[in-house]
């Protein structure tokens, strides 16, 4: 028996949710052009006002907001109502680029902790389970969401933080954890730390995870649900648009339920803006409903996707999005071709290699160079040069055939490329410092 | 009829050899004979030793990758062409070596390890012309 966090809303008709949409969006539009000086202008630009907008059939009318806009507008250009009414900030690390920074009413820090309950529900999770929150608190948001989700839920919260590895695998014995909450190349660390703590899964209570907040494959989730004895279920949400939990997986696993009372989606064709329809695949446009603080219309994620309304085994009807296959943010282009680094990973799994490996791009006498680092394991060491040599050349060859383009693959011992217990960092891209 | 041989994987990286051979040292494994092949990317430090269990374990503990290895060493007598000797014995037997490198014991004088795809016929081949493989105990 399914359970659902709020299922009037989850389990919506078609026509319930799109009445619910029309009204918000209605009035989401007036109060950003009331209040948001930056986006004002830009309607006032493209001949829309917010008269135009009378249901989500008159989105296509507003103009995008990008990333770069969300730069220029730095920190509070976008921001909608006065800062005394707003009780919270979270910020992207600004890793590419300038940082975002978000800010919340205490209602938006509400709404956003019930999209995390959603997800947590959605997983199993009851007042009867341990919630191990181990991303990263602070500004990133990934801790702060799913540590209020899981209060919301009553489930029993550990706010763990990312890190201290073993002590998270004590905690999780002694408190009887059973659901862990985290990056999945954390996920993926804590698993191997269990494995060199000479545990195995039995040692431990998880029964499932809730994984986001960077780019993995299904070949990680098996890998996951395999080193730590779980079910491991995705969640999606950007700093921009509050953080987690803007979609979630159910128990199907095959795909996102996208919280679209608050977050309507759309796909564009990333080169000329146009509205595709479902089924397609293109950039992730999202358009807040019902945000005070930071509310964004047409929002481009540069995250590719598809949307589906295909009916779904777990009884949501909330819209499903794909994992993004990839982002416009990490895509590299090299010797003219799109490369995602999802791409190799899928290719390295494929192969048994682990998911620990970093790409290094680089520019020699105009030519585009690639080099990509991979752990070997100890079941894939042998003795001589020759075995070793064929498989970093069967591995660069695989390569070759996903992106078209030949890797230099270099084998390195385990643990040996830097893992950073939050966000993995896998491409460094030298590039830049020549122009 | 062969011993065993320890490899290690070590990256191409400054003081990686000096690393793991320093561990090896520290955790009182005595090494007897030691190659090392490489590539631009990695290497391969292959070890004898009197106990390849505990070096293994050792190695391990230390976190590095080691794969044991069955290869055979032979006597070789201190005058020209007795290398030469054997290579042609396993090649008139259609025995694939891999790889050779020489090592001097102690107890026993100068031998010579050979890796091969096949170490029965391997040591068949060479008892057939007189040539003696040993066994771990010979060496140490
Ligand atoms: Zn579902």
């Amino acid at each position: 028996m399914p359970n659902y966090y709020q299922p009037e809303i989850e389990c919506a008709s078609l026509d319930e949710m799109r009445a619910i949409q029309n009204e918000k969006l209605v009035k989401q539009v007036k109060h950003v052009y009331d209040n948001v000086e930056y986006y004002r202008n830009l309607m006032d630009e493209k001949g829309v006002k917010p008269e135009d907008i009378n249901s989500i059939d008159d989105l296509h009318k507003l103009p995008f907001l990008t990333k770069a806009d969300l730069r220029d507008a730095y920190p509070y250009g976008l921001l909608a109502t006065d800062l005394k009414n707003c009780v919270r900030i979270q910020s992207t690390s600004g890793t590419t680029g300038r940082r975002v920074v978000a800010f919340y009413t205490q209602k938006d820090v509400d709404l956003w902790e019930e999209c995390c309950a959603r997800a947590i529900t959605a997983v199993g999770g009851t007042n009867e389970d341990v919630c191990q929150v181990a991303y990263g608190y602070g500004l990133f948001t990934g801790g702060p969401g799913l540590n209020g989700g899981s209060h919301k839920v009553g489930c029993l919260t550990l706010p763990m933080s990312s890190g201290n590895t073993e002590r998270q695998i004590q905690f999780m014995q002694d408190l009887h954890s059973t659901i862990l909450c985290c990056t999945p190349s954390y996920a993926a660390f804590i698993g191997e730390t269990l494995k060199d703590m000479g545990l195995t899964p039995d040692d431990i209570d998880l029964k499932a995870g809730i994984f986001g907040a960077e780019p993995w494959t299904e070949e990680m989730r098996r890998d996951i649900e395999k080193s730590l004895g779980i079910k491991a279920y995705d969640i999606y949400g950007l700093t921009e648009t509050s953080g987690p939990g803007v979609s979630f997986e159910c128990e199907e696993q095959t795909g996102m339920h996208i919280n679209e009372d608050h977050f309507l989606a759309e796909i564009i064709d990333p080169e000329t803006g146009e509205v595709l329809p479902e089924g397609s695949k293109g950039e992730l446009v999202f358009t807040s409903l019902d945000k005070e603080a930071f509310p964004l219309l047409r929002y481009r994620t540069r995250d590719i996707c598809v949307l589906s309304r295909k009916k779904c085994s777990c009884g949501r009807t909330l819209i499903k999005m794909t994992k993004p296959m990839g982002r416009s943010d990490d895509m590299m282009i090299i010797r003219g071709v799109n490369v995602f680094p999802s791409q190799i990973e899928t290719v390295l799994l494929k192969e048994g290699y682990s998911p620990n490996y970093l790409i290094e791009v680089d520019r020699e006498r105009n030519t585009d160079t690639l080099d990509i680092s991979v752990e070997l394991s100890p079941e894939q060491f042998t003795d001589t040069v020759k075995d070793l040599s064929a498989k970093e050349k069967d591995l660069a060859n695989a390569i070759k055939t996903m992106l078209g383009i030949s890797p230099k693959v270099h084998l390195v011992a385990p643990k040996t490329i830097t893992r950073s217990e939050g966000k993995a960092v896998r491409v460094i891209d030298r590039r830049k410092l020549h122009d | 009829m062969s011993v065993k041989q320890i490899s290690v994987f070590i990256e191409n990286k400054k003081g990686k050899l000096a690393e793991a051979t320093r561990y090896i040292a520290d955790n009182n494994v005595n090494m007897k004979a030691l190659s090392i092949a490489d590539t631009q990317d990695f290497g391969i430090l292959r070890i004898i030793c009197e106990d390849p269990k505990a070096a293994e374990e050792a190695l391990k503990e230390g976190g590095f990758i080691t794969t044991v290895t069955d290869v055979l060493a032979v006597a070789i007598s201190d005058k020209p062409g007795s290398l030469a000797a054997i290579l042609e014995v396993l090649a008139e037997a259609n025995i694939v070596v891999e790889y050779t490198y020489a090592f001097l014991s102690a107890k026993a004088g100068a031998y010579m390890i050979f890796r091969v795809d096949d170490n029965q016929s391997a040591a068949a081949a060479l008892a057939g012309a007189g040539i003696k493989t040993a066994n771990q105990e010979d060496l140490f």
